[in-house]
């Protein structure tokens, strides 16, 4: 029994060493492929981006504006702002990112280069994820005179009512939004309550079976006036006409 | 698979019919169930799929002779990956609501199994014509797949078709259509219809038979 098994493990040794793993491919070949196509893919890209570069901006532009016009019908052009977590405002220039604590709005002129509204973005929680809108502020009756919706994933037929519900929209024709004496918040929360139970200009009158949505829509102008009203009130006086 | 020269129709054919890859290899679901909400979103999907497919699998046949084995998912990964973020940006210069309306899928066709399985199967091993115009077949296939799902979807979850209103204001939009149940009940309604078909072919190939050894 010994002597076979010794010499089947004699002849396997040598097998083993004969045969080393699959034959690779010499490590050259592969680097110069990868490299080849990260250079071909690198140019592709740059070429792409480089090409669409300005219609993106374009686009994106066009996007912003379209939202603005819509808030506030009378507005011809946008003047992108930010206002300063230490109150006061300035131009926001470039597409970086706002300094931390701004709030981006937009002044909105109208043909003559009179201030006809501002426009400011705010969200919050609704149904499905955040729901953003864009309303539109006047100065002179301090007030929220329009939304838009700039994103939501709310349930079509119900939720996506805010865009559409005459009776709902129409709580923006004039939603009071005054500050306090002092300027420093809003005399009175903008909430939305349960349909036909509102009762001043400052709440908003939900849609029935969309309560949440409306919500959503009420504390979201709510949250961004309580930061950005009392920072821009001061100082209208230096967006009353285009610079 | 015989690498041929020969451009032929059935190369084609193959991804538009045979070997659809929605309704036969059922592939590539998670875009085909979420974007086909309405008929554009579901067009400007198959097209850009289609775009992706066909660049990336001429790339890929061209390159396919220096890809040692090793590295070759890497290889496709980035080739495929290339073309997604040209389509990715051209599409925000077309248009942007378009592109929110497809919001992630873009990026993610890069992981689309058609692409991938596609570069692998066929164009790794043909040259790069055919293996293109294999690949605008499998395009067509997928972009007739979604908008067999968007035209039904957008019909009865909205009511609209191109985003035209077809129905009086009496209509009430059947709006689980448009919700991701809607997608697979849809989804699930084609492949029922499309191995009927099948399988009506089979039993009448088999009746045939039948028939010629009783003949016999």
């Amino acid at each position: 029994m010994n002597t076979p098994d010794k010499t089947t493990e004699h002849k396997v040794i040598p097998i083993v060493v004969a045969a080393p793993p699959a034959p690779a491919s010499p490590t050259a070949p592969m680097i110069r492929t990868l490299g080849l196509v990260s250079a071909i893919c690198g140019l592709i890209i740059v070429g792409a981006y480089q090409g669409t570069y300005d219609a993106v901006a374009a686009n994106k532009r066009i996007a912003t504006e379209r939202a603005v016009f819509k808030v506030i019908p009378a507005a011809k052009s946008i003047a992108e702002y930010v206002a300063l977590p230490a109150g006061g405002i300035e131009p926001r220039v470039g597409a970086g990112d706002t300094a931390p604590g701004g709030v981006k709005f937009f002044a909105a002129y109208d043909a003559d280069g009179k201030l006809a509204g501002i426009a400011a973005e705010g969200g919050a929680k609704g149904y499905a994820d955040t729901v953003r809108i864009m309303f539109g502020y006047s100065p002179d009756c301090q007030c929220v005179v329009g939304i838009g919706v700039v994103a939501m994933r709310e349930t079509p037929g119900i939720g996506d009512k805010i865009v559409t519900d005459k009776n709902f929209l129409a709580n923006f024709n004039a939603l009071d939004v005054k500050l306090k004496g002092d300027l420093s918040a809003l005399a009175n929360e903008v909430r939305a309550v349960k349909h036909g139970a509102k009762t001043s200009p400052w709440q908003v009158d939900a849609i029935a079976g969309a309560t949440i949505t409306s919500r959503a829509v009420g504390r979201a102008i709510n949250d961004s006036a309580q930061v950005l009203l009392p920072r821009l009130v001061p100082n209208l006086d230096k967006l009353r006409s285009k610079s | 698979m015989n690498p041929s020269t020969a451009v032929t129709w059935d190369e084609f054919m193959e991804g538009v019919w045979r070997q659809n890859p929605v309704f036969v290899m059922v592939l590539g679901m998670c875009p085909t169930l979420a974007v086909t909400v309405s008929v554009v979103n579901a067009l400007s999907m198959g097209v850009s799929t289609m775009l992706v497919l066909i660049a990336s699998c001429g790339l890929v046949s061209m390159m396919r002779k220096i890809t040692p084995k090793e590295v070759r998912i890497a290889v496709y990964i980035v080739i495929i990956a290339t073309f997604v973020t040209v389509v990715d940006y051209a599409i925000q210069a077309i248009s942007l609501t378009l592109y929110d309306a497809l919001g992630a899928f873009i990026q993610l066709i890069v992981v689309n199994c058609i692409i991938l399985g596609r570069a692998e199967a066929h164009a790794a091993k043909n040259p790069p014509l055919p293996a293109m115009i294999n690949a605008a077949g499998m395009g067509v296939g997928f972009t007739i797949g979604l908008l067999a799902l968007g035209t039904v979807r957008e019909v009865l979850g909205a009511g609209t078709l191109f985003g035209v209103t077809l129905f009086g204001v009496g209509f009430q939009p059947w709006v689980i259509m448009v919700l991701p149940p809607g997608g697979f009940f849809v989804l699930g309604a084609w492949l029922l219809f499309f191995s009927w078909l099948e399988r009506r072919k089979l039993r009448r190939r088999q009746a045939k038979l039948v028939e010629a050894t009783q003949n016999a």
